[in-house]
């Protein structure tokens, strides 16, 4: 009787199990990859690139599972075990959605209600002529509203 | 004991472990809960910034640099993918050394630690190579030289959450590293084959696969969306 749950423990896992989980685990990283190059030529605040960004973290949420449920193994454990370790996790739902609620609404007051805060939200930032020094200034000082484009910003180093 | 009873009662009348674990992995399990929220803590306080303000600078252009490649390059995605895959295969070499574990297979536990070794110093040299060029070109706690995505001026949030929260995956990174160095020495020196089993492995094993699946998070959090 005691040693039924013994054996239990090594069942599942296995190198083909791993081989497996491996191949999804690259599949998976190398669409979210594709998703993230195609939606660089996507405009800001889009909708499809507010899509593809939800097909990101849901490939995401994909990859985290099969880490834990085969890599750690948890998949394998007993009932007990997973409901200890998954339900208490259950709260980032909760916090996720009330978090990011909080902060998109504070943004929303403050472009309504705080006329300093939504110029400093339009401010160009200074266009740089030497590269590689930690110079930088807030982006206080108003210059021109020219568009300024980030890459001729930076050289890089 | 009582003869046939149902599993569930069983397990909690006492003499055996209600979660078929042994001690030690369950508390690795616990500790990893509470990590997980730190973690977790970290990464929606960033979500929340993030979402409370106007503007927000552009992975693409911040993450563009590769190592020996010519000034100005512009290869965004590149160098974190290869990081990436890097974490994640010695993820799989550090469960083919637990899998090796439980067949008491000495010399393939020792194979596989070693790759899974060389694995993390290599992630944890890209970190540094990156850590390094971003610092060379203005950013750091309290200094962030990159523009929104717009072209409006930023504030410094976006470098101080980047610092932290990669710097606090690195140092688990770096831990992990010197776990499984220990795990190699007590491999090599027969600790496990005189103790009859390999289960300290596994512990180390569920800690390294924490620090990928953080990963996981990380990555997509401040490279891709």
């Amino acid at each position: 009787m005691e040693h039924t749950a013994t054996h239990e423990e090594h069942s599942g896992g296995g190198v083909k199990e791993i081989v497996r989980v491996t191949v999804i685990l690259s599949v998976l990283t190398v669409v979210e990859l594709a998703l993230g190059f195609w939606m660089m030529g996507m405009p800001l605040g889009s909708g499809s690139r507010l899509a593809v960004k939800g097909a990101i973290i849901i490939l995401m949420m994909a990859k985290a599972f099969y880490i834990v449920a085969y890599f750690m193994h948890l998949k394998h454990e007993i009932k007990n075990l997973i409901m200890t370790i998954v339900v208490p996790l259950a709260l980032f739902v909760w916090f996720i959605i009330a978090f990011l609620y909080d902060g998109n609404s504070f943004r929303n007051l403050r472009n309504t209600y705080d006329p300093h805060f939504k110029e400093q939200s339009t401010i160009q930032a200074p266009k740089k002529a030497e590269h590689g020094e930690a110079k930088h200034e807030e982006g206080k000082e108003e210059k021109k509203h020219e568009e300024t484009k980030p890459e001729e910003k930076k050289a890089g180093h | 004991m009582s003869t046939t009873t149902v599993t569930p009662t069983k397990l909690w009348s006492g003499g055996k472990s209600p979660f078929n674990v042994e001690y030690g992995k369950l508390m690795m399990w616990y500790f990893l809960m509470s990590d997980a929220f730190t973690f977790g803590a970290f990464l929606i306080s960033y979500g929340t910034i993030r979402f409370s303000t106007n503007g927000w600078p552009d992975p693409n252009e911040v993450f563009k640099s590769f190592p020996f490649a010519p000034e100005g390059v512009h290869a965004p995605l590149v160098f974190v993918s290869i990081m990436t895959f890097i974490l994640i295969i010695s993820s799989v070499t550090m469960v083919l050394a637990v899998h090796a574990g439980h067949n008491m297979d000495k010399k393939k536990v020792v194979k596989n630690l070693i790759w899974t070794i060389i694995g993390g110093v290599a992630f944890l040299s890209c970190q540094a190579w990156e850590w390094n060029h971003l610092h060379h070109e203005g950013a750091w706690w309290g200094s962030n030289p990159f523009v929104n995505h717009d072209g409006t001026a930023s504030s410094t949030n976006f470098t101080n959450y980047f610092f932290t929260i990669t710097g606090f995956h690195g140092f688990h990174v770096f831990s992990g590293v010197i776990i499984n160095i220990i795990m190699l020495i007590m491999t090599l020196m027969d600790k496990f084959e005189k103790r009859g089993h390999y289960l300290m492995i596994e512990k180390a094993g569920l800690y390294w696969h924490f620090v990928d699946l953080v990963w996981v998070f990380v990555f997509t959090c401040f490279y891709l969306v």
